[in-house]
């Protein structure tokens, strides 16, 4: 008779040397967390967080990770379509593209996008000399850096459940008459709704986090570039307490992310990122 | 002579087959497509609504033309005014069946209102009026797939395309939905195309029958005509129906020579009740299972069909039934021989006679 497969006592008892390594595991993640949570200066906690710096790090992270997650949302959800249904030579080089920035060091992607938008970059040179703009350093760089890391996980997740919903449902749209537009807005996106959503999430939590692209593209300076993550590592230096504040504040954002993502969008964006 | 309705020359080409069919129709007419799994059927279907564009031929409908290759003509699946009806529904689950229904309407321009009064209208002839606000999850597979013909109708399509409708369905809810489709095609003043891989779906509904085989047309005839002459042996097996007719009340159907046959739709007054071969059941004893239907049998005639036996007996006017050759080795089947035959009610249609409850 089978038990639940492996579990049971009728396989035997779970060796030591694989049990202890798992355990070690487990200790090794959390034990940075309990440190954390212990270290914090809870009684000073309410009285920093109305300081002015993280006030200003605050206001700033939060406005530039919901407007990376507006940008990523209005050309990641086109892309996730295009992948999704259109057949098109390239469609693989196009997924491995998206793919790059989820793998590539947030550093090497910040000294990457100042080569392409710097003032001297390929863009960015051209831009400077006709319109006088220059990004790098700005908070719209700070955009630019999260947008960069955000978009693969969203655009991943969203094609997954693109790619989920029958495409018949497709064939159905045309044949009463609806324009491929149509059944886009009013049958493929709403079936993908709970990817969509998770793709949101997830790319507004990496955008939150966003440390190496963003200090190495958008710099770290009070009140403009200086996201959270950019103040923890200031702060680190200067006041430790400060840093630890900071961090236990991103911390609560990343626990309340996964207990959103704990139902089946997270499975769903999960299975969408990792099948391919 | 004025051009037909509906006049396609169908050919796709795939790798592993070519499809190549002559068809027309005229308003009114139900056509049935029947022939084997891989036979081109839903190729077939699909040229026709646009879905799948045509390696040659034409389709020409209502006067317009929709597809000809040669002339580099191609109308788009969702100008061709085509309905389609599904094996399995493929109503939007995100969407209460009003708006499901709607959507066609709503595709083709109307105000959000007069598509829903529209959609209204349809659930109500389909019988499902009441259930317009609920969502294709909560609804049973027959009342998913009537809201699916709604759909399609409401659309207000010249050519219905309907891909198995009923086959997903159990067999009592298929009966009950045939003699409704029944009504509705002969209403509907279009052409209607009907795949079926089901004998019955093919003789009650259908004035024309196609009999597809390898990508060609292998019959084109009357249902009377295809069924009492197959040209091919997938026909012949699908209409070597048992056919038993007599008077119904509930689910008892009263046959000729006084016996009882007990069914699983109700039904009331002269009714044909049908099961295929394949659920006829022999045994040597007298059986103990819950089938009611039962017969005491002696065998006329034993002979191979395909990868099983199909023997005749002598029951209540000639019964014929499907075996696997193991079992016919095991009950000695040969003619003169004695056997037990068992029906489970499920498995038979009753069909014709007056209304049935729905």
């Amino acid at each position: 008779m089978r038990t639940r497969a492996g579990r049971g006592p009728a396989v035997g008892r779970a060796p030591l040397r694989l049990l202890l390594p798992a355990a070690l595991a487990v200790a090794f993640l959390t034990l940075p967390l309990v440190a954390l949570l212990t270290r914090t200066p809870w009684s000073q906690l309410l009285g920093r967080l109305t300081s002015q710096a993280v006030l200003q790090a605050l206001r700033l992270s939060v406005v530039t990770s919901l407007a990376a997650v507006a940008v990523v949302t209005v050309v990641g959800v086109p892309l996730a379509w295009a992948l999704a249904r259109l057949d098109f030579p390239g469609r693989s080089l196009v997924r491995a593209l998206v793919i790059v920035p989820l793998v590539l060091p947030p550093v090497v992607g910040g000294v990457a996008l100042l080569t392409a938008f710097g003032r001297r970059g390929l863009v960015g040179a051209p831009l400077d000399t006709a319109f006088g703009l220059t990004l790098p350093y700005t908070t719209a760089a700070v955009v630019v850096a999260h947008t960069f890391v955000a978009l693969p996980f969203f655009v991943l997740s969203v094609e997954g459940a693109l790619r989920a919903t029958d495409r018949e449902f497709d064939v159905v749209a045309a044949t009463l008459g609806a324009s491929r537009w149509t059944t886009f807005r009013t049958v493929s996106l709403p079936l993908a709704g709970p990817g969509l959503l998770a793709g949101l999430v997830l790319a507004w939590a990496r955008a939150l986090g966003e440390f190496g692209a963003t200090i190495t593209f958008a710099g770290n300076f009070p009140g403009t570039t200086r996201t959270m993550p950019n103040a923890i590592y200031v702060e680190l230096q200067s006041d430790p307490d400060a840093a630890l504040v900071l961090s236990v504040i991103l911390m609560a954002v990343s626990v309340a992310v996964l207990a959103l993502l704990r139902d089946r969008w997270f499975d769903v964006a999960v299975q969408g990122a990792v099948r391919r | 002579m004025s051009d037909p309705f509906l006049d396609a020359h169908v050919v796709v080409r795939r790798p592993a087959h070519t499809l190549d069919v002559h068809l027309r129709a005229e308003p009114g007419e139900v056509v049935a497509v029947i022939g084997p799994n891989g036979a081109g059927k839903s190729t077939l279907v699909r040229a026709l609504a646009g879905i799948l564009p045509l390696s040659d031929g034409h389709v020409v409908c209502d006067g317009e033309t929709w597809e000809e290759p040669r002339r580099g003509v191609r109308v788009e699946a969702r100008r061709r005014r085509v309905g389609m009806v599904f094996q399995q529904g493929l109503l939007f689950p995100h969407l209460s069946a009003l708006r499901n229904v709607a959507f066609g309407p709503r595709s083709r321009g109307e105000s959000r209102g007069d598509a829903e009064t529209v959609a209204r209208d349809w659930l109500g002839r389909l019988g499902v009026g009441d259930l317009a606000e609920r969502r294709p999850g909560q609804l049973s597979g027959g009342q998913a797939q009537r809201v699916a013909v709604a759909r399609a109708l409401a659309a207000d399509p010249r050519l219905l395309l309907l891909d198995e409708p009923l086959s997903a369905l159990d067999v009592g809810v298929a009966a009950a939905l045939r003699l409704e489709l029944a009504r509705h095609l002969a209403r509907y003043e279009g052409a209607s195309l009907l795949i079926t891989h089901d004998a019955l779906d093919a003789l009650t509904l259908a004035t024309r029958v196609l009999v597809i085989d390898e990508g060609r047309v292998a019959q084109d005839g009357s249902p009377d005509d295809v069924a009492r002459r197959p040209a091919t042996d997938h026909v012949a097996r699908l209409v070597g129906l048992n056919v038993l007719r007599g008077v119904s009340a509930d689910t008892s159907v009263r046959l000729p020579d006084g016996s009882v046959l007990v069914t699983a739709t109700p039904a009331r007054g002269e009714v044909s009740a049908s099961f295929p071969p394949s659920a006829v059941t022999l045994t040597a004893g007298e059986p103990v299972g819950s089938a009611r239907n039962r017969w005491r049998a002696s065998v006329t005639s034993v002979a191979p069909h395909g990868s099983s036996v199909r023997v005749h007996l002598d029951a209540v006017g000639g019964l014929i039934a499907d075996v696997t050759p193991t079992s016919s080795a095991r009950l000695g089947l040969v003619p003169g021989a004695s056997v037990w035959a068992t029906v489970k009610a499920t498995e038979v249609s009753v069909y014709g006679g007056e209304e049935a409850n729905r």
